[in-house]
């Protein structure tokens, strides 16, 4: 790989191994307290390493200098908008990093005595309760650490009452407009997986909905407002189309930043969720996670929630691991409790009706990005969109540029791209969700850069296919990647 | 609200663009019968300062300024001040999934480098850029091993760290996949290669062995290992403590690696957010899980580096992928990264011979229930570890973990853990307060 | 272009027969479709494919694509070139980077296949 010289050293950072050099160091532990050991006595020589082999040595104004220069690199949500359909990149409020630094929460063991973890259980409590309010449901469970995680717990527990209900089914039916992590969910949860097809209006069939659940049906996996940004209006009826068959309703609550104060999921029949508190409760994402991913279900669902469960017993908080109808554990310990924390003080900064408004805000910016952007990008489905909306780029695929393209001349007027090419149900997606936190200027920011584009595609259209022109770096060559990996560092 | 910057009057003129009379109309195409009519039953939003009230007062709920002795999957490691300035940066902390490569050669860089040293780290080819822990790295690396040796059995040492052993059983549950367990030597508290031996045939995909195990015991991953690719299954190992890496040499004869690395500058907070990473030889790469992060070159020759092979993953793949796995612990495995810059080589050679010089004090002190050779933690004899942990609680030390709850064999052992962190004092404490008969230390 | 004594799947794969082996590709047609091919996936000799269904696949940076056996019977070969070069699979997708070759266990699937004519108005009407 030829490497070019930038003007500026910040640009041109080489790798941490590139870097080292024998001898140089970043740490200095205490003297030992105790007799220092001879590692082969007390190991056994066989199980003593040589050394490290080219793990790096830099000194610890490189190590930060290094690290500051990568991340000059980065487009940040602090940086500008990411217009990003069903991701919800909302603001990351600062308190929440300071909470969760507390020593007496950042510090606890997870088997540390619970006399000494009330505060945590507490939070968790806490955190629950919100909730299960928020989505109108009966238990919440926070083990799950994502939301892919927190599909397979929800799916999990489908089967599980199934089971006792003495026949677990084989089948799901998920949209031909869901997320990947559905059917890759239920893969692992032993089902086989069968499309039902959208309307027209780019809602749920619920007449393809009716032939296809059958009594070999276990659920349907819905998201809503589905990955259009429209609110599936007949959700109700599919449900109650799938109760009648002794089948369940799954929703993934990836975009319920359209619907938090305004409608709950258990008002309308919705069975077991689960829902990305690095989406709509403003986790950071931190370069692709941590999340959380936490389900809420009906009460018949409740005995089989992963164990252990909070309850409370003579006045405190215990962890009750005596649960006979659990599917298990989904993961070792409690849940992210660092993410949990994070969320219950957005939800106490926000309070019940700021989270409303919260909504009304996020909505308010989607729809006004869709009625301004209307004259110059194709909308494939006219039906009223919720906190997100899909163009097609029909219009400037005629000229030869795709969705794909505009993303990166994007990049050209400072912004994030929208999610390019999903859902798959829209011919060239393209997918702009810009949360509530994006202010008038902002937003009106971003639709000129749009509506700019939209131009330059009929004045200039290699200008927007060889975009981008104003980065670091510009395309990458992503087919030698895959061809021939290469995925770590080896020395010369 | 101060994250909403939209005032008043903006939001009327943006309405007014959008055709609508109120805020209300945006929700009138919604049926009535969804709606929600009252407000959320939630108290009204606090200031920051309240904010911080709260959890400071949960935080004086739990256990302050005392020693620890708990290890068993979680450990006390210093956090070197660098990795919090690194990781509060915005453009770390508030960036996306690097799908843009242009705008995340921060974060790409980074991961890339990540992936250099977890190969060094474990001696495997090819490193992943983060499950969400070690416990549900262990279930993914089982499905990889089905995958790839077209079978499915797997047999787990009850070494490996017992939730990780329960999380696997959840995965496998429904995926034809059963799991059996083999046994360990009451001397040594390796495993028992007999009891492998025996249960091991032609349809075991995978064998999942753990070390230091979840005794702390040194364990012989490299028979096990023989004796698996005897029969054609892959040898999983799992490691829990990532510091013992520092030292002890990489595990000959893995296949796959699933481990945690909660131990690298990540806080234990009650349980998460850790990270867990999959490694593995080159020819099984395209059957890992997660993200990979690869090198290539921009249109301009420069190096860059770009999130490849992602055929594998569930965006493309959907329900043939080869996890679910989406969001993953990104900046996690930075907190990780900068850990291993700070110590570096020698660093962390030194912090893992602190931490064996440390075990090895408490350890001449108590009496050892194994025989095996140890790290940093290790099991003791208590005849009644909940009233010894209840004495040293009132000189503000949290005891080791009682094993009853995990193994009912060993109801009258704990297990301890000392780090570079632990004290001669509280060592020396503790080696009191076990010596000393249990009834005439505990008050009802 | 295509070659007149190839038969055509629907699924836009191709088999050649000459003396009871049939050597299977992948169309021009698929491969533009699938753009800059990174990896090819292949059985091992001695596995038996079923008319229809997948035996493989061909990936491309976004995307991956099954190859269904037009034909059913058992390979014999397949192509060693691919593994380091799946890129000629893009260039020379009818000659050079034929896929796998296997001996037909029922030749008289081959009927029920396309002539080029009919595989060309084929894909003429999907545009």
């Amino acid at each position: 790989m030829i490497q070019k010289v930038r003007t500026h050293p910040s640009q041109n950072e080489a790798l941490l191994f590139e870097r080292s050099s024998p001898g140089k160091r970043a740490w200095q532990l205490p003297e030992l307290d105790v007799p220092a050991i001879d590692a082969a006595e007390a190991l056994g020589a066989a199980n003593v390493r040589a050394e490290i082999p080219g793990f790096p040595e830099v000194s610890e104004v490189e190590a930060i200098r290094h690290f500051t220069r990568l991340s000059t690199w980065n487009y940040a949500i602090d940086h500008g908008m990411y217009p990003l359909g069903s991701c919800t990149m909302k603001y990351n409020p600062r308190i929440n990093e300071l909470v969760a630094r507390i020593e007496g929460l950042a510090w606890a063991h997870p088997y540390q005595p619970e006399s000494l973890a009330q505060g945590a259980m507490e939070v968790m409590a806490r955190l629950e309760a919100a909730l299960a309010e928020i989505t109108g449901m009966d238990a919440v469970t926070l083990q799950p650490a994502a939301g892919a995680h927190g599909e397979l717990t929800g799916i999990l527990l489908i089967r599980a009452l199934l089971e006792k209900r003495g026949n677990p089914r084989q089948k799901i039916l998920i949209p031909d407009s869901a997320h990947g992590t559905n059917p890759a969910t239920a893969a692992i949860a032993g089902y086989t997986v069968e499309n039902v097809k959208s309307t027209d209006a780019g809602v749920l069939d619920l007449e393809a909905l009716a032939r296809a659940a059958g009594s070999d049906v276990a659920a349907l996996m819905v998201t809503n407002p589905n990955t259009l940004g429209v609110f599936e209006n007949n959700i109700a009826q599919a449900a109650d189309i799938l109760h009648a068959k002794g089948a369940m309703l799954y929703m993934d609550g990836a975009n319920m930043n359209a619907l938090v104060g305004i409608a709950r999921p258990g008002d309308f029949g919705v069975d077991v969720m689960h829902l990305n508190l690095h989406k709509t409760f403003s986790t950071p994402h931190g370069g692709g996670g941590p999340g959380a991913g936490p389900v809420a279900v009906k009460k018949a669902l409740e005995p089989f929630l992963p164990t252990p469960r909070l309850k409370r017993m003579r006045g405190k908080w215990a962890w009750d691991f005596n649960r006979k109808r659990s599917i298990g554990r989904v993961r070792a310990f409690y849940g992210n409790f660092g993410v949990l924390v994070r969320a219950l003080a957005y939800i106490l900064a926000h309070g019940g009706p700021g989270l409303r408004n919260a909504t009304v805000d996020a909505v308010l910016n989607a729809v006004y990005i869709r009625k301004r952007l209307e004259p110059f990008f194709d909308l494939p489905y006219p039906s009223p969109n919720m906190h997100e909306v899909v163009f097609s780029d029909d219009r400037q695929a005629k000229l030869g540029v795709r969705t794909g393209d505009l993303a990166k001349r994007l990049i050209d007027y400072g912004f994030h791209p929208y999610t390019v090419s999903f859902p798959m149900i829209v011919h060239g997606a393209l997918m702009i969700e810009p949360t509530e936190t994006e202010s008038k200027l902002e937003l009106d920011q971003f639709i000129d850069a749009m509506i700019s584009i939209a131009k330059e595609v009929e004045t200039d259209p290699d200008l927007v296919k060889h975009a981008p022109h104003s980065t670091r770096t510009s395309r990458v060559d992503e087919v030698a990647a895959a061809r021939k990996p290469v995925l770590r560092w080896k020395p010369a | 609200m101060r994250y909403l910057p939209k005032s008043d009057s903006e939001r009327r003129q943006m309405l007014d663009a959008c055709g609508a009379a109120s805020a209300e109309d945006l929700f009138a195409h919604l049926p009535e019968a969804v709606r929600l009519r009252r407000p959320l039953d939630l108290a009204p939003g606090i200031s920051e300062y309240e904010i911080v009230d709260y959890f400071r007062a949960r935080a004086a709920e739990n256990a302050n300024g005392y020693a620890s002795f708990l290890g068993a999957g979680v450990y006390r490691h210093y956090r070197p001040v660098l990795v919090d300035a690194v990781v509060s940066r915005g453009e770390f902390l508030t960036s996306y999934t690097p799908y843009q490569a242009e705008i995340s050669q921060g974060t790409l860089t980074a991961i890339f480098e990540f992936q250099t040293m977890i190969c060094q780290l474990t001696g495997m080819d090819v490193a992943n850029a983060s499950m969400y822990d070690g416990s549900t790295a262990v279930p993914e690396a089982a499905m990889m091993a089905a995958r790839i040796t077209s079978r499915h059995r797997v047999l787990a040492a009850r070494t490996v760290h017992p939730e990780y052993r329960e999380v696997l059983r959840t995965y496998a549950r429904h995926q034809g996949m059963p799991v059996e367990e083999f046994g360990y030597a009451k001397d040594s508290g390796a495993i028992d290669l007999e009891d492998l031996d025996r249960k091991i045939d032609g349809q075991t995909a995978a064998v999942i062995v753990q070390s230091p195990n979840f005794f702390g015991v040194i364990d012989d991953v490299k028979s096990a290992a023989e004796i698996a690719h005897r029969h054609g299954a892959l040898l999983v190992m799992v490691f829990t403590e990532a510091v013992s890496l520092g030292i002890l040499e990489p595990p000959a004869g893995a296949d796959i690696v699933a481990g945690e690395l909660q131990s690298f500058a990540i806080s234990p907070s009650y349980g998460g957010p850790y990270a867990g990473i999959v490694a593995t030889r080159d020819q099984f790469v395209r059957q890992m899980p997660g993200r990979l992060v690869g090198q290539t070159a921009d249109t301009h020759g420069n190096r860059a580096f770009c999130l490849t092979l992602s055929t594998r993953e569930q965006h493309i793949r959907r329900e043939k992928a080869t996890s679910n796995i989406c969001t993953n612990q990104a900046l996690i495995a930075l907190m990780a990264t900068v850990f291993m810059t700070v110590y570096g080589k020698e660093g962390l050679r030194q912090l893992a011979l602190q931490n064996l010089a440390k075990a090895h004090y408490l350890a001449g002190r108590l009496p050892s229930v194994f025989s095996g050779k140890c790290f940093n933690e290790f099991v003791v004899r208590a005849e009644n570890p909940e009233s010894v942990n209840k004495a040293l609680l009132k000189k503000k030390i949290i005891g080791g973990l009682p094993l009853g709850r995990f193994y009912p064999e060993l109801a009258d052992s704990m297990l301890v853990c000392a780090t570079e962190m632990t004290r001669r004092a509280d060592m020396d404490a503790l080696h009191t307060t076990l010596r000393t008969p249990a009834s005439s230390e505990v008050l009802a | 272009m295509y070659p007149e004594n190839f038969r055509y799947s629907k699924e836009h794969e191709w088999v050649l027969v000459e003396g009871g082996i049939g050597t299977i590709g992948i169309t021009d047609h698929a491969q533009q479709e699938l753009g800059d091919i990174v990896y090819v996936d292949l059985p091992k000799p001695g596995t038996r494919v079923e008319q229809g269904r997948s035996l493989g696949s061909v990936e491309s940076v976004k995307a991956v694509s099954d190859v269904y056996a037009p034909v059913s019977g058992e390979v014999t070969e397949i192509n060693p070139a691919l593994a380091d070069a799946p890129e000629k699979l893009n260039a020379d997708p009818h000659g050079a980077a034929w896929l796998v070759k296997i001996r037909l266990s029922a030749p008289d699937e081959l009927p029920q296949l396309m002539s080029a004519a009919d595989y060309q108005t084929y894909i003429g009407a999907e545009k």
